[in-house]
Protein backbone atom coordinates (compact mmCIF):
# COMPACT_ATOMS: atom_id res chain seq x y z
CA UNK A 1 0.00 0.00 0.00
CA UNK A 2 1.43 3.68 -0.78
CA UNK A 3 2.08 6.18 1.73
CA UNK A 4 0.16 9.07 2.79
CA UNK A 5 0.05 11.63 0.58
CA UNK A 6 0.12 14.13 3.51
CA UNK A 7 1.61 13.94 7.04
CA UNK A 8 1.80 16.73 9.54
CA UNK A 9 3.72 16.13 12.76
CA UNK A 10 3.60 17.86 15.58
CA UNK A 11 2.86 21.28 13.17
CA UNK A 12 2.29 24.79 14.94
CA UNK A 13 2.04 28.01 12.91
CA UNK A 14 1.86 31.50 13.98
CA UNK A 15 1.31 34.61 11.49
CA UNK A 16 4.64 37.03 12.07
CA UNK A 17 5.15 37.27 16.62
CA UNK A 18 1.67 36.94 17.16
CA UNK A 19 0.22 33.76 19.10
CA UNK A 20 -0.04 30.42 17.25
CA UNK A 21 -2.77 29.76 15.47
CA UNK A 22 -2.22 26.34 14.82
CA UNK A 23 -0.49 23.77 17.74
CA UNK A 24 0.61 20.40 17.90
CA UNK A 25 -1.59 19.03 14.70
CA UNK A 26 -0.82 15.46 14.01
CA UNK A 27 -2.01 13.56 10.74
CA UNK A 28 -2.12 11.72 7.38
CA UNK A 29 -4.24 11.50 4.59
CA UNK A 30 -4.26 8.62 1.74
CA UNK A 31 -3.91 8.85 -1.90
CA UNK A 32 -7.32 9.34 -3.01
CA UNK A 33 -8.96 9.79 0.43
CA UNK A 34 -11.88 12.55 1.20
CA UNK A 35 -11.86 14.34 4.67
CA UNK A 36 -13.58 17.40 5.95
CA UNK A 37 -11.98 20.22 8.41
CA UNK A 38 -14.59 21.55 10.47
CA UNK A 39 -14.13 24.29 13.22
CA UNK A 40 -15.56 27.53 13.96
CA UNK A 41 -14.59 30.61 12.20
CA UNK A 42 -10.63 31.20 13.31
CA UNK A 43 -10.46 27.50 14.48
CA UNK A 44 -7.59 27.67 12.20
CA UNK A 45 -9.10 25.66 8.85
CA UNK A 46 -8.01 28.43 6.48
CA UNK A 47 -4.19 28.88 8.05
CA UNK A 48 -4.15 24.79 8.14
CA UNK A 49 -4.90 24.54 4.42
CA UNK A 50 -2.36 27.47 3.29
CA UNK A 51 0.72 25.17 5.02
CA UNK A 52 -0.83 22.58 2.97
CA UNK A 53 -0.80 24.53 -0.09
CA UNK A 54 2.71 25.82 0.97
CA UNK A 55 1.40 29.91 0.63
CA UNK A 56 2.73 29.55 4.83
CA UNK A 57 5.73 27.94 6.68
CA UNK A 58 5.09 26.06 9.95
CA UNK A 59 6.85 27.95 12.76
CA UNK A 60 7.55 24.51 14.28
CA UNK A 61 6.78 20.97 13.38
CA UNK A 62 7.41 18.73 10.35
CA UNK A 63 5.31 18.78 7.04
CA UNK A 64 5.59 15.75 4.59
CA UNK A 65 3.42 16.49 1.17
CA UNK A 66 4.04 13.82 -1.96
CA UNK A 67 6.50 12.53 0.66
CA UNK A 68 9.18 15.25 1.00
CA UNK A 69 9.60 17.19 3.39
CA UNK A 70 8.17 20.69 2.84
CA UNK A 71 10.89 22.70 4.74
CA UNK A 72 13.92 20.84 3.23
CA UNK A 73 12.11 21.94 -0.53
CA UNK A 74 14.00 23.98 -2.45
CA UNK A 75 12.46 27.12 -3.68
CA UNK A 76 13.15 26.58 -7.09
CA UNK A 77 11.16 23.27 -6.71
CA UNK A 78 8.25 24.88 -4.58
CA UNK A 79 6.33 25.98 -7.88
CA UNK A 80 6.37 22.58 -8.88
CA UNK A 81 5.14 20.95 -5.78
CA UNK A 82 2.24 23.37 -5.83
CA UNK A 83 1.00 22.78 -9.30
CA UNK A 84 0.20 19.46 -7.77
CA UNK A 85 -2.16 21.07 -5.71
CA UNK A 86 -5.62 21.99 -6.96
CA UNK A 87 -7.19 25.24 -4.48
CA UNK A 88 -10.80 26.57 -4.34
CA UNK A 89 -10.19 29.54 -2.26
CA UNK A 90 -12.81 30.88 0.16
CA UNK A 91 -12.80 34.01 -1.89
CA UNK A 92 -12.41 32.67 -5.24
CA UNK A 93 -9.68 34.44 -5.88
CA UNK A 94 -10.35 34.60 -9.98
CA UNK A 95 -8.71 37.12 -12.36
CA UNK A 96 -10.92 40.27 -12.71
CA UNK A 97 -10.01 41.30 -16.39
CA UNK A 98 -10.05 37.62 -17.48
CA UNK A 99 -12.47 35.98 -18.96
CA UNK A 100 -13.98 32.71 -17.50
CA UNK A 101 -12.15 30.60 -19.50
CA UNK A 102 -8.93 32.26 -19.47
CA UNK A 103 -9.46 32.00 -15.70
CA UNK A 104 -9.78 28.02 -15.92
CA UNK A 105 -6.89 27.92 -17.98
CA UNK A 106 -4.49 29.44 -16.11
CA UNK A 107 -2.99 26.19 -14.38
CA UNK A 108 -2.15 25.28 -17.31
CA UNK A 109 -0.83 27.90 -18.98
CA UNK A 110 1.32 28.28 -16.09
CA UNK A 111 2.42 24.45 -16.87
CA UNK A 112 3.41 25.78 -19.93
CA UNK A 113 1.07 23.44 -22.39
CA UNK A 114 -0.01 24.49 -25.66
CA UNK A 115 -3.45 26.49 -25.67
CA UNK A 116 -4.50 24.26 -28.76
CA UNK A 117 -3.39 20.86 -26.52
CA UNK A 118 -6.26 22.01 -23.65
CA UNK A 119 -8.78 24.22 -25.24
CA UNK A 120 -11.47 21.38 -25.53
CA UNK A 121 -11.08 20.04 -22.18
CA UNK A 122 -11.50 23.52 -20.72
CA UNK A 123 -14.71 23.75 -22.92
CA UNK A 124 -15.82 20.50 -21.49
CA UNK A 125 -14.95 21.10 -18.09
CA UNK A 126 -16.94 24.60 -17.89
CA UNK A 127 -19.22 22.78 -19.74
CA UNK A 128 -19.37 20.09 -16.61
CA UNK A 129 -19.39 22.79 -13.87
CA UNK A 130 -22.33 24.61 -15.86
CA UNK A 131 -20.46 26.81 -17.03
CA UNK A 132 -21.21 26.41 -21.06
CA UNK A 133 -22.79 29.41 -21.92
CA UNK A 134 -20.80 31.72 -19.60
CA UNK A 135 -17.08 31.18 -21.27
CA UNK A 136 -16.32 34.58 -22.48
CA UNK A 137 -17.65 36.08 -19.51
CA UNK A 138 -15.35 38.55 -16.94
CA UNK A 139 -15.69 36.99 -13.07
CA UNK A 140 -17.77 40.77 -12.17
CA UNK A 141 -20.81 39.44 -14.44
CA UNK A 142 -20.80 35.97 -12.78
CA UNK A 143 -23.63 35.22 -9.98
CA UNK A 144 -21.79 33.79 -6.67
CA UNK A 145 -22.31 30.30 -7.72
CA UNK A 146 -20.99 30.82 -11.21
CA UNK A 147 -17.97 31.89 -9.70
CA UNK A 148 -17.80 29.43 -7.47
CA UNK A 149 -17.97 26.54 -9.70
CA UNK A 150 -15.42 28.78 -12.10
CA UNK A 151 -13.09 28.22 -8.98
CA UNK A 152 -13.62 24.62 -8.66
CA UNK A 153 -12.92 24.25 -12.54
CA UNK A 154 -9.66 26.15 -12.03
CA UNK A 155 -8.76 23.98 -9.48
CA UNK A 156 -9.33 20.57 -11.11
CA UNK A 157 -8.38 21.04 -14.66
CA UNK A 158 -4.88 20.25 -14.33
CA UNK A 159 -5.79 16.81 -12.45
CA UNK A 160 -4.19 17.74 -9.02
CA UNK A 161 -3.11 14.53 -6.92
CA UNK A 162 -4.88 16.43 -4.00
CA UNK A 163 -7.63 19.29 -4.41
CA UNK A 164 -8.31 21.86 -1.20
CA UNK A 165 -11.12 23.58 -0.95
CA UNK A 166 -11.93 26.61 1.82
CA UNK A 167 -15.12 26.91 2.42
CA UNK A 168 -16.65 26.42 -0.74
CA UNK A 169 -20.47 26.61 0.31
CA UNK A 170 -19.93 29.60 2.00
CA UNK A 171 -21.69 31.24 -0.24
CA UNK A 172 -24.24 29.55 -1.63
CA UNK A 173 -27.48 27.67 -1.27
CA UNK A 174 -28.26 24.53 -0.14
CA UNK A 175 -28.89 23.50 -3.54
CA UNK A 176 -25.95 24.39 -4.53
CA UNK A 177 -23.69 23.65 -1.76
CA UNK A 178 -25.15 20.08 -2.76
CA UNK A 179 -24.45 20.08 -6.06
CA UNK A 180 -20.65 21.16 -5.63
CA UNK A 181 -20.45 18.37 -2.67
CA UNK A 182 -21.61 15.69 -5.81
CA UNK A 183 -18.73 17.87 -7.74
CA UNK A 184 -16.26 16.97 -5.11
CA UNK A 185 -17.27 13.71 -4.93
CA UNK A 186 -17.26 12.75 -8.60
CA UNK A 187 -13.33 14.59 -8.39
CA UNK A 188 -12.52 12.29 -5.57
CA UNK A 189 -14.12 8.79 -7.38
CA UNK A 190 -11.65 9.99 -10.22
CA UNK A 191 -8.75 9.31 -7.92
CA UNK A 192 -8.23 12.92 -6.51
CA UNK A 193 -7.40 13.15 -2.67
CA UNK A 194 -9.71 15.87 -1.72
CA UNK A 195 -9.99 17.81 1.96
CA UNK A 196 -12.44 20.52 2.28
CA UNK A 197 -12.42 23.19 4.96
CA UNK A 198 -16.09 23.89 5.93
CA UNK A 199 -18.06 25.33 9.20
CA UNK A 200 -21.53 23.85 7.34
CA UNK A 201 -22.41 20.74 9.87
CA UNK A 202 -24.97 19.57 7.87
CA UNK A 203 -23.45 19.77 4.67
CA UNK A 204 -20.46 17.71 6.33
CA UNK A 205 -23.28 15.68 7.92
CA UNK A 206 -24.73 15.11 4.70
CA UNK A 207 -21.45 13.89 3.05
CA UNK A 208 -20.91 10.68 5.41
CA UNK A 209 -16.75 11.35 4.86
CA UNK A 210 -14.43 11.73 8.02
CA UNK A 211 -13.98 14.79 9.70
CA UNK A 212 -11.07 16.12 11.62
CA UNK A 213 -12.41 19.39 13.65
CA UNK A 214 -10.16 21.76 15.05
CA UNK A 215 -10.78 24.07 18.11
CA UNK A 216 -8.43 27.51 19.02
CA UNK A 217 -6.18 25.90 16.75
CA UNK A 218 -5.87 22.67 17.94
CA UNK A 219 -7.09 18.70 16.12
CA UNK A 220 -9.89 17.73 18.80
CA UNK A 221 -11.26 14.74 17.53
CA UNK A 222 -11.87 12.84 14.23
CA UNK A 223 -14.77 11.21 13.34
CA UNK A 224 -17.10 10.79 10.00
CA UNK A 225 -20.06 13.15 8.91
CA UNK A 226 -23.07 11.72 9.79
CA UNK A 227 -21.98 9.74 12.57
CA UNK A 228 -20.95 12.49 14.97
CA UNK B 1 -27.74 32.85 -20.77
CA UNK B 2 -24.79 32.42 -23.44
CA UNK B 3 -22.58 33.78 -25.58
CA UNK B 4 -20.79 33.75 -28.90
CA UNK B 5 -17.64 32.18 -27.17
CA UNK B 6 -15.68 29.62 -30.11
CA UNK B 7 -13.65 27.90 -28.08
CA UNK B 8 -11.59 26.79 -31.10
CA UNK B 9 -10.78 30.08 -31.74
CA UNK B 10 -9.22 31.19 -28.04
CA UNK B 11 -6.62 32.53 -27.40
CA UNK B 12 -5.01 33.12 -23.90
CA UNK B 13 -5.46 37.14 -22.54
CA UNK B 14 -2.99 39.10 -21.21
CA UNK B 15 -2.11 37.64 -17.90
CA UNK B 16 -1.45 41.21 -16.44
CA UNK B 17 -4.41 43.68 -17.04
CA UNK B 18 -3.65 45.68 -20.26
CA UNK B 19 -4.12 49.25 -18.62
CA UNK B 20 -2.86 51.02 -15.92
CA UNK B 21 -3.62 54.49 -14.83
CA UNK B 22 0.15 54.71 -13.76
CA UNK B 23 0.95 53.96 -17.22
CA UNK B 24 0.69 57.56 -18.73
CA UNK B 25 2.64 58.68 -16.26
CA UNK B 26 5.85 56.72 -16.22
CA UNK B 27 5.20 56.74 -20.30
CA UNK B 28 5.85 60.98 -19.49
CA UNK B 29 8.61 60.93 -17.10
CA UNK B 30 10.47 58.38 -18.76
CA UNK B 31 10.13 60.36 -22.25
CA UNK B 32 11.34 63.30 -20.48
CA UNK B 33 14.55 61.29 -19.18
CA UNK B 34 15.59 59.92 -22.70
CA UNK B 35 14.93 63.42 -23.66
CA UNK B 36 17.35 64.65 -21.72
CA UNK B 37 19.84 62.34 -22.46
CA UNK B 38 19.37 62.16 -25.86
CA UNK B 39 19.86 66.05 -25.87
CA UNK B 40 22.97 65.83 -24.01
CA UNK B 41 24.77 63.07 -26.18
CA UNK B 42 23.78 65.40 -28.98
CA UNK B 43 25.39 68.55 -27.33
CA UNK B 44 28.77 66.20 -26.16
CA UNK B 45 29.10 65.34 -29.48
CA UNK B 46 28.87 68.89 -30.98
CA UNK B 47 31.13 70.54 -28.30
CA UNK B 48 33.30 67.98 -28.81
CA UNK B 49 33.19 68.31 -32.54
CA UNK B 50 33.81 72.25 -31.88
CA UNK B 51 36.79 71.69 -29.73
CA UNK B 52 38.28 69.07 -32.35
CA UNK B 53 37.90 71.67 -35.10
CA UNK B 54 39.13 74.33 -33.06
CA UNK B 55 42.59 72.32 -32.28
CA UNK B 56 43.10 71.05 -35.79
CA UNK B 57 42.85 75.27 -36.75
CA UNK B 58 45.61 75.76 -34.02
CA UNK B 59 47.54 73.30 -34.12
CA UNK B 60 47.92 73.61 -37.49
CA UNK B 61 49.05 77.38 -37.81
CA UNK B 62 51.23 79.24 -35.45
CA UNK B 63 51.44 83.10 -35.51
CA UNK B 64 54.83 85.23 -34.75
CA UNK B 65 55.10 89.06 -33.76
CA UNK B 66 58.30 90.78 -35.57
CA UNK B 67 59.47 93.92 -33.55
CA UNK B 68 61.44 95.81 -36.12
CA UNK B 69 65.54 96.77 -35.20
CA UNK B 70 67.76 99.47 -35.74
CA UNK B 71 66.80 100.99 -39.03
CA UNK B 72 64.66 98.76 -40.76
CA UNK B 73 61.05 99.40 -41.21
CA UNK B 74 58.81 97.23 -39.52
CA UNK B 75 57.57 96.00 -42.97
CA UNK B 76 60.78 95.08 -43.84
CA UNK B 77 61.10 93.32 -41.13
CA UNK B 78 57.63 91.14 -41.49
CA UNK B 79 58.41 89.98 -44.91
CA UNK B 80 62.06 89.03 -43.39
CA UNK B 81 60.62 87.10 -41.26
CA UNK B 82 57.97 85.15 -43.40
CA UNK B 83 60.69 84.80 -46.01
CA UNK B 84 62.64 83.05 -43.63
CA UNK B 85 60.39 81.04 -41.93
CA UNK B 86 58.70 79.75 -45.03
CA UNK B 87 62.02 77.79 -45.68
CA UNK B 88 62.13 76.00 -42.35
CA UNK B 89 60.78 72.34 -43.16
CA UNK B 90 57.34 71.62 -42.01
CA UNK B 91 56.36 75.02 -43.07
CA UNK B 92 53.71 75.06 -45.44
CA UNK B 93 53.02 79.05 -45.90
CA UNK B 94 54.19 82.09 -44.63
CA UNK B 95 52.83 85.55 -44.54
CA UNK B 96 53.30 88.75 -43.56
CA UNK B 97 50.22 90.75 -42.42
CA UNK B 98 50.25 94.32 -43.80
CA UNK B 99 50.12 97.01 -41.33
CA UNK B 100 46.43 97.75 -41.91
CA UNK B 101 45.21 94.30 -40.67
CA UNK B 102 47.53 94.31 -37.47
CA UNK B 103 45.76 97.68 -36.46
CA UNK B 104 42.35 96.09 -37.36
CA UNK B 105 43.43 93.77 -34.68
CA UNK B 106 44.30 96.25 -32.53
CA UNK B 107 41.40 98.40 -32.79
CA UNK B 108 39.29 96.99 -30.97
CA UNK B 109 41.37 97.18 -27.97
CA UNK B 110 43.06 100.67 -28.80
CA UNK B 111 40.57 102.44 -30.61
CA UNK B 112 40.51 104.03 -33.48
CA UNK B 113 42.26 107.10 -32.45
CA UNK B 114 44.78 105.73 -30.70
CA UNK B 115 46.74 104.04 -33.54
CA UNK B 116 49.12 106.50 -34.59
CA UNK B 117 50.98 106.89 -37.32
CA UNK B 118 54.01 106.77 -34.96
CA UNK B 119 53.17 104.33 -32.86
CA UNK B 120 55.20 100.84 -33.07
CA UNK B 121 52.57 98.70 -34.23
CA UNK B 122 54.18 95.08 -34.29
CA UNK B 123 53.64 93.25 -37.71
CA UNK B 124 52.59 89.53 -37.86
CA UNK B 125 53.55 86.44 -39.66
CA UNK B 126 50.82 83.85 -39.64
CA UNK B 127 52.58 80.62 -40.81
CA UNK B 128 50.58 77.65 -41.70
CA UNK B 129 52.15 74.53 -40.81
CA UNK B 130 52.37 71.42 -43.17
CA UNK B 131 49.79 69.39 -41.44
CA UNK B 132 51.75 65.75 -41.96
CA UNK B 133 54.87 66.95 -40.64
CA UNK B 134 54.25 70.06 -38.81
CA UNK B 135 57.37 72.58 -37.97
CA UNK B 136 58.06 72.84 -34.05
CA UNK B 137 57.92 76.15 -32.36
CA UNK B 138 61.63 76.16 -31.13
CA UNK B 139 62.75 75.51 -35.08
CA UNK B 140 60.54 78.22 -36.34
CA UNK B 141 62.11 80.34 -33.35
CA UNK B 142 65.71 79.59 -33.90
CA UNK B 143 65.30 80.30 -37.38
CA UNK B 144 64.13 83.48 -36.69
CA UNK B 145 67.04 83.99 -34.44
CA UNK B 146 69.50 82.95 -37.42
CA UNK B 147 68.45 85.59 -39.28
CA UNK B 148 69.05 88.18 -37.04
CA UNK B 149 64.79 88.96 -36.59
CA UNK B 150 63.55 89.85 -33.59
CA UNK B 151 60.39 88.22 -33.23
CA UNK B 152 58.06 86.00 -30.80
CA UNK B 153 56.86 82.74 -32.21
CA UNK B 154 53.31 81.76 -30.86
CA UNK B 155 52.13 77.57 -31.69
CA UNK B 156 48.47 77.73 -29.81
CA UNK B 157 49.62 75.31 -27.28
CA UNK B 158 48.33 77.14 -24.73
CA UNK B 159 45.17 78.14 -25.95
CA UNK B 160 44.86 73.92 -27.58
CA UNK B 161 45.57 72.76 -24.06
CA UNK B 162 42.52 74.60 -22.80
CA UNK B 163 39.90 73.99 -25.36
CA UNK B 164 40.91 69.99 -25.25
CA UNK B 165 40.63 70.47 -21.23
CA UNK B 166 37.30 72.06 -21.54
CA UNK B 167 36.12 69.40 -24.54
CA UNK B 168 37.74 66.76 -21.93
CA UNK B 169 35.37 68.42 -19.11
CA UNK B 170 32.59 68.61 -21.13
CA UNK B 171 32.61 64.99 -22.33
CA UNK B 172 33.06 63.65 -18.83
CA UNK B 173 30.48 66.00 -17.82
CA UNK B 174 28.02 64.65 -20.78
CA UNK B 175 29.06 61.05 -19.49
CA UNK B 176 27.87 61.77 -15.83
CA UNK B 177 24.64 63.65 -16.67
CA UNK B 178 23.60 60.53 -19.10
CA UNK B 179 24.50 57.84 -16.20
CA UNK B 180 22.74 59.95 -13.43
CA UNK B 181 20.15 60.25 -16.21
CA UNK B 182 19.67 56.48 -16.56
CA UNK B 183 20.25 55.52 -12.69
CA UNK B 184 17.08 58.02 -12.31
CA UNK B 185 15.06 56.44 -15.25
CA UNK B 186 16.34 53.16 -13.41
CA UNK B 187 14.73 54.15 -10.05
CA UNK B 188 11.85 55.44 -11.58
CA UNK B 189 10.83 52.37 -13.15
CA UNK B 190 11.82 50.42 -9.98
CA UNK B 191 9.69 52.15 -8.05
CA UNK B 192 6.77 52.40 -10.75
CA UNK B 193 7.09 48.12 -11.11
CA UNK B 194 7.34 48.17 -7.27
CA UNK B 195 3.79 50.28 -7.31
CA UNK B 196 2.84 48.14 -10.42
CA UNK B 197 3.10 44.61 -7.68
CA UNK B 198 1.71 46.12 -4.80
CA UNK B 199 -1.59 47.30 -6.99
CA UNK B 200 -1.60 43.69 -8.99
CA UNK B 201 -0.76 41.80 -6.03
CA UNK B 202 -3.68 39.40 -6.06
CA UNK B 203 -2.94 38.44 -9.60
CA UNK B 204 0.33 37.46 -8.49
CA UNK B 205 -0.42 35.67 -5.66
CA UNK B 206 -2.84 33.63 -7.52
CA UNK B 207 -0.44 32.84 -10.28
CA UNK B 208 2.38 32.24 -7.31
CA UNK B 209 0.03 29.67 -5.71
CA UNK B 210 -1.11 28.03 -8.91
CA UNK B 211 2.68 27.01 -9.84
CA UNK B 212 3.93 30.10 -11.40
CA UNK B 213 7.58 30.57 -11.11
CA UNK B 214 9.43 33.61 -9.94
CA UNK B 215 11.06 34.11 -13.42
CA UNK B 216 7.12 33.33 -14.91
CA UNK B 217 6.12 36.30 -13.03
CA UNK B 218 8.85 38.56 -13.25
CA UNK B 219 8.89 37.71 -17.27
CA UNK B 220 5.18 39.58 -17.27
CA UNK B 221 6.44 42.78 -15.12
CA UNK B 222 9.64 42.48 -17.72
CA UNK B 223 8.28 42.67 -20.73
CA UNK B 224 5.50 44.99 -19.71
CA UNK B 225 8.20 48.01 -18.37
CA UNK B 226 10.04 47.69 -21.59
CA UNK B 227 7.27 47.94 -23.60
CA UNK B 228 6.05 50.90 -22.28
CA UNK B 229 9.76 52.27 -21.80
CA UNK B 230 10.42 51.75 -25.30
CA UNK B 231 7.55 53.59 -26.78
CA UNK B 232 8.63 56.62 -23.96
CA UNK B 233 12.12 56.28 -25.31
CA UNK B 234 10.95 56.69 -28.81
CA UNK B 235 8.91 59.62 -27.89
CA UNK B 236 12.14 61.28 -25.52
CA UNK B 237 14.48 60.47 -28.76
CA UNK B 238 12.10 61.88 -31.51
CA UNK B 239 11.43 65.01 -29.51
CA UNK B 240 15.66 65.34 -29.04
CA UNK B 241 15.90 64.93 -32.43
CA UNK B 242 13.70 67.25 -33.42
CA UNK B 243 14.97 70.15 -31.37
CA UNK B 244 18.71 69.41 -32.45
CA UNK B 245 17.63 69.65 -36.20
CA UNK B 246 16.17 72.91 -35.68
CA UNK B 247 19.30 73.98 -33.99
CA UNK B 248 20.83 72.59 -37.26
CA UNK B 249 18.70 74.47 -39.24
CA UNK B 250 18.45 77.58 -37.63
CA UNK B 251 22.43 77.77 -37.66
CA UNK B 252 23.27 76.52 -40.77
CA UNK B 253 26.83 74.40 -40.99
CA UNK B 254 27.62 75.60 -37.49
CA UNK B 255 25.26 74.55 -35.82
CA UNK B 256 22.95 77.34 -33.53
CA UNK B 257 26.49 78.60 -32.23
CA UNK B 258 30.04 77.94 -32.92
CA UNK B 259 30.09 76.20 -29.84
CA UNK B 260 28.10 73.50 -30.65
CA UNK B 261 28.23 72.80 -34.28
CA UNK B 262 25.21 70.43 -34.40
CA UNK B 263 25.71 67.78 -37.74
CA UNK B 264 23.15 65.64 -38.90
CA UNK B 265 25.07 62.67 -38.34
CA UNK B 266 24.84 63.50 -34.40
CA UNK B 267 20.62 63.27 -34.59
CA UNK B 268 21.76 59.24 -35.09
CA UNK B 269 22.60 59.15 -31.56
CA UNK B 270 19.32 59.07 -30.49
CA UNK B 271 18.36 56.05 -32.35
CA UNK B 272 19.49 53.27 -29.47
CA UNK B 273 17.38 55.16 -27.30
CA UNK B 274 14.44 53.59 -26.86
CA UNK B 275 16.60 50.00 -27.10
CA UNK B 276 18.73 51.66 -23.71
CA UNK B 277 15.24 52.85 -21.98
CA UNK B 278 13.48 49.27 -22.86
CA UNK B 279 16.65 47.44 -21.06
CA UNK B 280 17.10 49.77 -18.54
CA UNK B 281 13.39 49.09 -17.68
CA UNK B 282 13.73 45.23 -17.90
CA UNK B 283 16.73 45.00 -15.80
CA UNK B 284 15.30 47.25 -13.42
CA UNK B 285 11.72 45.58 -13.14
CA UNK B 286 13.20 42.13 -13.14
CA UNK B 287 15.21 42.80 -9.84
CA UNK B 288 12.12 44.80 -8.42
CA UNK B 289 9.67 42.06 -9.72
CA UNK B 290 12.20 38.84 -8.00
CA UNK B 291 13.05 40.95 -4.79
CA UNK B 292 9.24 40.71 -4.12
CA UNK B 293 8.73 37.29 -5.16
CA UNK B 294 10.93 36.93 -3.04
CA UNK B 295 9.25 37.41 0.16
CA UNK B 296 6.07 35.58 -1.26
CA UNK B 297 8.12 32.63 -0.50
Amino acid sequence: MAGPILRFEGVAMRYGRAPEVLKDIGFELSPGSFHFVTGASGAGKSSLLKLIYLAERPSRGRIELFSRDVDAVAPADRPFLRRRIGVVFQEFRLLEHLSAFDNCALPLRIAGQKPESYRGDIAELLGWVGLKGRMHALPATLSGGEKQRLAIARAVVARPDILLADEPTGNVDDALALRILRLFVELNRLGTTVLIASHDEDLVARSGQPVFHLENGRLTAFGRGGGR
Amino acid sequence: MTDLFDPARWKPGPLLPRRDARDGALVFVVAVLCFLACLTAIGAMAADRGARGWTSQLSDSATVVVRARGAESPDAAAARAAETLAGVPGVAEARALEKEKAEALLEPWLGREALLDDLPIPRLVTVELDPKKPAKAAALDSALKAAGVDATVDDHSRWIGDIERSAGIARWAALGVGLLIAAAAAAVIGFATRAGLAAHRDVIEVLHLSGAESGFVARLFQARFARTAALAGLFGAAGAAIIAALARLAGGGDGLTPVLPVAWTDLAVVLPAPIIAALTAAVSARLAAMGMLKELG
